[in-house]
């Protein structure tokens, strides 16, 4: 295995022990704990048309950084350029940098699969697979990475996840039973579970409780609260309350008509909120536009 | 200030749900009734056909009994008619189609799905379409003049290596210096080829449309556990699409089933029930029909209706199970809250 990741490495040869290491077991990944995030001058297109301009923004280890800002401002493409995902998009294009713990997870060296290993993603919408049992779908990052676990050590993980996912109590009974017969609050933290099982050293979530009701979306921010300690957290988040509540870091993203968006402002949350430097975050957080 | 709502006397009758009328307009009203006229001529015409088979074919079913069914030989100046030869061959024909078509449409269904930048997405998607539209006597052609000379040497090969198992062997030798290339031609195997490259357009069109409604949530959630491009392929498009993989490759038998030009031209006729798929000759009941129905007398014309009848009924039912499995996919790809 290491020899084809130093075939893929190329030049970079210092990149294939950390190739190598992708393939650690899921506890040893889990092990190593939260990891710092830096999006280093990042500008996004789609096509012509500029999205994201000079981006920088640090994500510091075991924290939650809320990104907010209006609609249409790139706080999404932004987040799914932290784990590769924008590239899924045709004609979507970026330049700068992205480091995880320091490495660039642009650089040619590095597996598109490996990175998003390390960096997960939780969506919108919440999307269990719906062919698969709740067991099945905390497992299926497994399946889908080639990460061949036995089964008591299956059943153990996907213990370990939804109760991290603080779902346990309630599924525990019917795991047999299909992911999409769950409420919509209870799909989204099998989400987060799924997430978790392939043990991210960073996850992001897009707006996790956008389609939730309040009582859903109070369990996913406790999840999150728990989960900080082990995981690096960036949230895309809509809700101004919601960002002061779960982030200990924010940043507040804007994009003037026709122009490229940008962060006017980052920084801690509570001085965002309470202290803004920049006018335009003091009239968003307060809600006087947006 | 609220009001509470005054006691409501108990109804005296019991409540029946009132009747709507839908009171549609004039044009609403004229189009309804066209698309209704034109519904029920498709099911009158289907429904004829099959009557008016079934019809012609009762003299010879009574004349012939059950014997119709387990008579390989088709010599009626003999008196001797039957279909378990042809059925046999006809069977085995779509099979061999059917299993060369089926892993072709699905990986070039998920080829264009999955895999095709988009700026040649829509080539691709046309080539299939027009691969559909070439009439199948150039596939015949094509089968006889092209592909033949070249397939005698696999179906050579294949029962150099394979032929212990009996649907392989050719009653020949096959590792003779000299070999005899005529033993290999004609076969079961050839004309499945041929038929194969109809059936294929088919099964991929359908799968490829099935493929490309898998929920663009799911695949990037499988994208973001890590997955590779195949394993969301695994994880949900092949889940998603399971319907409408299995009614595409259906559809494309009930196709292959009825072929006729193309094995007309290919196969050279043998009566016998013959597993033997490499071997020359063998007959299917559309080109049975074809072959014979131009020379025919009153009696015989109503043995190939009845032929026919047989191969109607069949392409009934696998086309009937097909349009079950399609639309049983559609409530199975969504979530049930």
């Amino acid at each position: 295995m290491a020899a084809v990741d130093v075939s893929a490495a190329g030049p970079g040869h210092a990149r294939s022990s950390r190739g190598a290491s992708a393939r650690l077991t899921v506890a040893q990944a889990a092990a190593r704990g939260p990891a710092r995030l830096d999006a280093v001058e990042v500008s996004a297109w789609f096509g012509d048309t500029q999205v994201l301009d000079d981006v920088s923004l640090s994500m510091a280890p075991a924290e939650v950084t809320a990104l907010i800002g209006p609609s249409g401002c790139g706080k999404s493409t932004f987040l799914r350029i932290l784990n590769r995902m924008h590239e899924s998009v045709p004609g979507a294009q970026l330049a700068g940098e992205v480091r995880l713990d320091g490495d660039d997870i642009y650089a040619s060296g590095h597996r598109l699969t490996d990175v998003r290993k390390h960096i997960g993603m939780v969506f919108q919408k919440p999307n269990p697979f719906p062919a698969m049992s709740i067991a099945e779908n905390v497992t299926a990052g497994l399946a889908l990475t080639n990460t061949k676990v036995s089964k008591s050590d299956k059943s153990d993980l996907v213990e370990r996840c939804l109760v991290r996912a603080g779902l346990w109590n309630e599924v525990k009974d019917r795991l047999g039973r299909p992911g999409s017969a769950l409420s919509g609050g209870q799909q989204q933290r099998l989400c987060i579970a799924r997430a978790l099982a392939v043990g991210p050293r960073v996850l992001l979530m897009d707006e996790p409780c956008s389609a939730l009701d309040p009582t859903s979306t109070r369990r996913i921010e406790e999840t999150i609260a728990e989960l900080r300690a082990d995981v690096t957290i960036v949230i895309v988040t809509h809700n101004m309350q919601q960002a002061a509540r779960v982030s200990q870091q924010a940043a507040f993203f804007l994009a003037a008509q026709g122009s490229p968006g940008g962060i006017v402002e980052s920084g801690s949350t509570a001085d965002l909120f309470n202290h803004p430097s920049d006018p335009r975050t003091a009239d968003y957080v307060h809600g006087r536009f947006g | 200030m609220t009001t509470t709502a005054a006691p409501v006397a108990a109804p005296k009758v019991p409540r029946t749900p009132r009747v709507i009328k839908p009171s549609l307009e004039g044009t609403d009203r004229l189009f309804h009734g066209t698309a209704t006229s034109i519904g029920m001529f498709v099911l009158i015409m289907t429904g004829s056909i099959g009557i008016f088979l079934g019809y012609q074919a009762i003299p010879t079913l009574r004349h012939y009994g059950f014997s119709f069914f387990t008579q390989t030989q088709w010599q009626p100046e003999l008196d001797k008619i039957g279909i378990a030869a042809v059925l046999v061959g006809t069977v085995e024909v779509a099979l061999v189609a059917m299993v060369v078509a089926f892993p072709l449409a699905l990986m070039m269904a998920l080829f264009i799905s999955d895999y095709a930048p988009v700026r040649i997405k829509s080539y691709l998607i046309s080539a299939i379409d027009l691969m559909a539209a070439v009439p199948s006597i150039i596939y015949g052609l094509w089968g006889f003049f092209l592909l033949q000379p070249h397939a005698i040497n696999l179906a050579r090969w294949l029962s150099q290596y394979l032929g212990w198992i009996p649907i392989f062997h050719v009653d020949t030798d096959p590792n003779a210096a000299v070999w005899q290339q005529s033993r290999y031609t004609s076969s079961a195997f050839i004309a499945g080829l041929a038929v194969a490259m109809m059936a294929i357009p088919l099964a991929c069109a359908l799968m490829r449309a099935v493929f490309d409604q898998a929920p663009l949530g799911e695949r990037e959630a499988a994208m973001a556990l890590g997955g590779t491009r195949f394993g969301v392929a695994r994880t949900v498009v092949f889940p998603f699409a399971k319907g409408g993989i299995i009614g595409g490759t259906m559809l494309a038998l009930g196709r292959a089933l009825g072929e006729t030009a193309a094995v007309l031209i290919i196969i050279s006729p043998a009566y016998i029930i013959k597993p033997r798929i490499l071997e020359a000759g063998t007959q299917t009941t559309s080109a049975l029909i074809a072959g014979n129905f131009g020379d025919a007398t009153k009696s015989q014309l109503s043995a190939l209706l009845a032929a026919g009848f047989v191969l109607f009924l069949i392409t009934l039912v696998v086309n009937s199970l097909a349009a079950v499995v399609i639309r049983r996919s559609r409530s199975g790809a969504t979530t049930e809250l």
